[in-house]
């Protein structure tokens, strides 16, 4: 089948938002009447690529051909008149109209809002056996069927390539079966199909092709009959840390942070009140990282905000270095010695329209060298940031430029380095590597790691278990708001603690050891590979529209 | 490091002048465009436009009017202080309006009932007005912190209510004296002892409020107070994103009280000038309006002292030499409204579309500068 010219061709995709380089180098091919999966984890950069496609947004450099030819898209008209066409994640449909209705929406003009738009709404539904009722209410409609709506929408316009984001993400088991029929049955009749999803189970069963982003760039491409569901996850995660058998222990046995039975109940939306946080203690000593494993949304960050003070709590204690601080407000506790790398760097991290000594200040606007009494010192606080720019080399020109205009992993470097100026005694570092380069990345363990020689305590949540269990000292599982298993780094793999994250193992982890023998293995074989992103950072880490602009 | 440096500083002045250049660029791209609109009504309506511009120039360059330009401008910049430093950390104190007429009533009434030497008397009574503008906020305050309730809506609530409330209290018998005298129908405080006489400083065109100073004095200590203690960078940053300010440690919801009891206060002082200055009783024909008139102000001075000071003379001169249109010319004096209305429409648009591409032009000179930089340091590597 058609695979002389390819559907879509991506060259050298490179997207950058304020602050971030979303995609950078991506290098596509799709060919035509191919199901093509694109994999990648959350905030890999997938769906900015498919908003690229679409003509959500126009990439900042590289070009894209369609069918051979090479197109610029500046609205998604644009590229539904060459025959794309998107299903969101999220479905676009009206409740109270009919199918019919919901389908020629915008499109009036193709086929008319009559008998003639529902007779073609029937041939296209028969082509390619989406089952599709043109004169059902939406509202009446399943998930499932509200998916093949969208499909057929796409199809009605004309669109010979079908981008579908995370469609399974929605669906039970079964009907994502009977969606990997439809879509057999769409590329049968040489529709092509860009699928993008995390599951690596479901890619593997209906992809052709399958691309993994990482990082924001395309890291390979793998063939799904030949690729195991482990190298694909391996490519998906990557792995640039050393094994963690190679260094000794700083752990000592005084008590840093002790948090003793927290439990938090939140109302939600419906008013019906939901444990978060249940029954949670743990203990950091002195030198130690203790990493916190879990899927997103199981109590990680309301973990980080009660100990930071930024959450009531129902019941528990939260004692640092010995002193009982459950009762203290945010800024005292800062005080006392929490350093803080927040998971949402934006929203709490940065003042991003204010100059980088600004932002050297928030969080310690109390403490020497940002005032003095109640008076703010402003000619220190620069001069110090002045410091901070080149020990913790945070590439910028200047002190007063805004932080917004920081790519992400220097403005990263910047609150470490703002933390870490405060002598902390704990550090919560939650997903301290996230949207940051990989040359970056290296840098921020490597200060992690060296606070944590000088006796530093750290809480460390990641999404990253290759980081989890390269830096940890010791791995607690968080599901559902508790903490369900526990795990020494240095004896179990990744695999079974996605397992337990889960929830389906409890209690302590151990991994057999081939398993971990198997893992080593692979660990040293990413690190030859982690070589060539390293190298260039320099060029990948900066915001430049132009790099010849300056000039 | 040091060879870089020359290069560093080059650009940071550059970068300083382009703020200053993109600062201006917006007020005035708003004034010139509502002139031109204003231009094109008149001329529409058969009149001449450039005589308009003329009679209120004219006005403006003689003495007598330049003093009532100023006098009024004192009281247009505390209104604007007042809404500003709420503006700072998002807060939306609508109800200025509420609260100086508020203030200005229990003012002249205090100052009515006693009768202090000058020193006391005037100290006293602005005191009275900041403390009641203060807590007539803080009800905002407190609603919001405690229930969640937008200040916006509660403060136009409290606006209306304040009118109920002076209502109420402005009868014979209560704030105003038990028999009126029967001279007129007015209903008023008792006119406050001479003690009570803010100075005046006279000039050839008359006495210029000694209020003047006290504005200066208010714009000084604001600006202190924001850029050089710790209490004005918290309020800068819970403005600037509240999450931000609330993980660095900033009491959120004090902070909410706080600005607005300050708010409130210096709202309060709105009404002094006039009260303490001229009229020297709280009656029914009290300015109102002028808390509304502080929010425009405010907005086009982009909530500084200094630019509010430029804004509160701008409105001053509007509306002051607006008096003068239908007297020389017969024009129609609403010309000024047309005028301050478009200003303030389109400096709102101009300062968020300035802002967007001063962000976005200073995020590629910082890539070009870092990949200059990092171009330099290859070349010298490969000399080396």
């Amino acid at each position: 089948m058609g695979t002389a010219t390819a559907a879509v061709e991506l060259r050298g995709i490179t997207k950058r938002f304020p602050g971030v380089v979303a995609n950078h180098d991506i290098d596509i091919t799709v060919r035509s009447g191919t199901v093509h999966a694109l994999m990648g984890e959350n905030g890999a950069g997938k769906s900015t690529l498919m908003k690229i496609l679409y003509g959500m947004q126009r990439p900042d450099e590289g070009t894209i051909a369609v069918n051979g030819e090479q197109v610029e898209f500046n609205t998604p008209g644009d590229a539904i008149a060459r025959g794309i066409g998107m299903v969101h994640q999220h479905f676009m449909l009206a409740d109270n109209f009919t199918v019919l209705e919901n389908v020629v929406l915008g499109g009036e003009s193709l086929y008319g809002i009559g008998a003639k738009a529902k007779a073609k709404i029937k041939e296209i539904s028969d082509q390619y056996g989406l089952n599709v009722r043109p004169d059902a209410l939406v509202e009446d409609l399943g998930v499932a069927e509200r998916q093949r709506v969208e499909i057929l929408k796409v199809l009605y316009r004309g669109a010979r390539i079908l981008i579908l984001d995370e469609p399974t993400a929605v669906l039970v088991p079964q009907e994502v079966d009977a969606l990997f029929g439809n879509l057999r049955e769409l590329k049968s009749e040489g529709v092509t199909v860009i699928f993008i999803s995390h599951k690596l189970h479901e890619v593997l069963s209906v992809a052709d092709a399958i691309t993994v982003i990482r990082r924001g760039t395309t890291v390979g491409d793998a063939d799904p009959k030949q690729v195991t569901a482990r190298e694909l996850a391996e490519l998906m995660v990557g792995s640039e840390l050393p094994s963690p058998q190679s260094r000794e222990s700083t752990v000592t046995d005084v008590e840093m942070l002790k948090v003793d039975s927290l439990r938090i109940a939140k109302a939600d939306a419906e008013g019906i009140e939901r444990v978060v946080l249940d029954d949670i203690s743990l203990t950091i000593h002195k030198g130690e990282i203790l990493g916190i494993a879990g899927v997103e949304g199981n109590g990680q960050a309301e973990l980080v905000e009660a100990i930071m003070g930024m959450l009531a709590l129902d019941a528990g204690t939260v004692t640092l270095d010995g002193t009982d601080v459950t009762r203290e407000l945010t800024r005292a506790r800062r005080e006392a010695g929490i350093g803080y790398i927040p998971e949402d760097r934006h929203r709490h991290g940065l003042l991003l329209e204010a100059p980088l000594w600004e932002n050297r200040i928030l969080g310690h606007v109390t403490e020497a060298p940002n005032s003095k009494g109640f008076r703010l010192d402003p000619a220190a606080a620069r001069q110090d940031t002045q410091r901070i720019v080149q020990e913790y080399d945070v590439r910028t020109p200047g002190i007063e430029v805004t932080a917004a205009s920081l790519s992400g992993g220097n403005q990263q470097k910047l609150i470490i380095g703002r933390e870490m100026s405060h002598q902390p005694k704990l550090l919560i570092a939650a997903h301290p590597t996230r949207g940051v380069d990989v040359g970056a990345q290296a840098q921020i363990w490597e200060q992690i790691r060296s606070a944590q020689r000088e006796g530093l305590a750290v809480l460390l949540i990641s999404a990253d278990l290759d980081e989890l269990i390269g830096l940890s000292d010791a791995i607690r599982v968080i599901y559902r708001g508790k903490l369900v298993a526990d795990a020494d780094p240095a004896t179990v793999t990744a695999e079974d603690l996605g397992t337990a994250m889960t929830g389906a193992a409890r209690g302590h982890i151990e991994s057999d050891e081939s398993a971990l023998a198997e893992a080593a293995v692979i660990a040293d074989q990413d690190l030859g590979r982690s070589d060539t992103p390293l190298g260039d950072t320099d060029t990948t880490d900066t915001p430049a529209d132009d790099a010849q602009a300056g000039e | 490091m040091t060879t870089t440096q020359p290069a560093k500083r080059g650009f940071l002045q550059r970068i300083d002048r382009e703020r200053l250049i993109l600062a201006l660029a917006a007020p005035v791209l708003a004034i010139v465009i509502s002139v031109l609109i204003c231009s094109v009504l008149l001329a529409t309506s058969g009149k001449n436009p450039i005589d308009a511009f003329h009679i209120m120039t004219n006005f403006a360059s003689a003495s007598d009017g330049q003093v009532k330009i100023l006098n009024k401008a004192t009281t247009y910049y505390l209104a604007g202080v007042a809404v500003a430093f709420g503006f700072r950390m998002n807060l939306f104190n609508i109800g200025a309006d509420g609260q100086y007429r508020l203030a200005a009533l229990f003012a002249a009434y205090v100052g009515g009932a006693v009768n202090l030497p000058s020193f006391i008397e005037i100290p006293l009574l602005l005191i009275v007005a900041m403390l009641v503008g203060g807590l007539w906020a803080a009800i905002a305050g407190i609603l919001k912190v405690t229930r969640g309730v937008s200040e916006v809506i509660s403060t136009i609530m409290l606006n209306a209510i304040a009118t109920g409330v002076i209502g109420v209290l402005l009868v014979p018998g209560i704030f105003a004296p038990g028999n009126a005298g029967g001279v007129s129908n007015s209903i008023q405080t008792k006119t406050m002892a001479a003690s009570s006489n803010f100075f005046t400083i006279t000039t050839q065109g008359g006495s210029l409020y000694g209020f003047v100073i006290l504005a200066v004095v208010v714009g000084v200590a604001f600006q202190l107070t924001l850029s050089r203690t710790r209490f004005g960078f918290d309020l800068r940053a819970t403005g600037r994103s509240e999450s931000a300010a609330s993980a660095s440690g900033v009491n959120v919801k004090r902070m909410i009280l706080t600005s607005m009891c300050v708010s409130g206060a210096l709202a309060g002082l709105i009404g002094m000038p006039d009260l303490l200055t001229d009229s020297h009783y709280f009656g029914q024909n009290f300015q109102p309006g002028l808390g509304f008139t502080g929010i425009a102000i405010a907005l086009l001075g982009r909530n500084t002292p200094i630019g509010i000071g430029f804004a509160a003379l701008l409105w001053s001169f509007l509306d002051t030499t607006a008096v003068m249109l239908p007297l020389q010319g017969n024009f129609p004096p609403e010309i000024v409204n047309v005028m301050q209305g478009t200003i303030v429409i389109c400096v709102v648009v101009a300062y968020e579309l300035v802002r967007r591409y001063g962000l976005k032009r200073q995020q590629q000179r910082v890539g070009a500068q870092l990949a200059a930089q990092a171009a330099s340091a290859e070349k010298k590597e490969v000399a080396a």
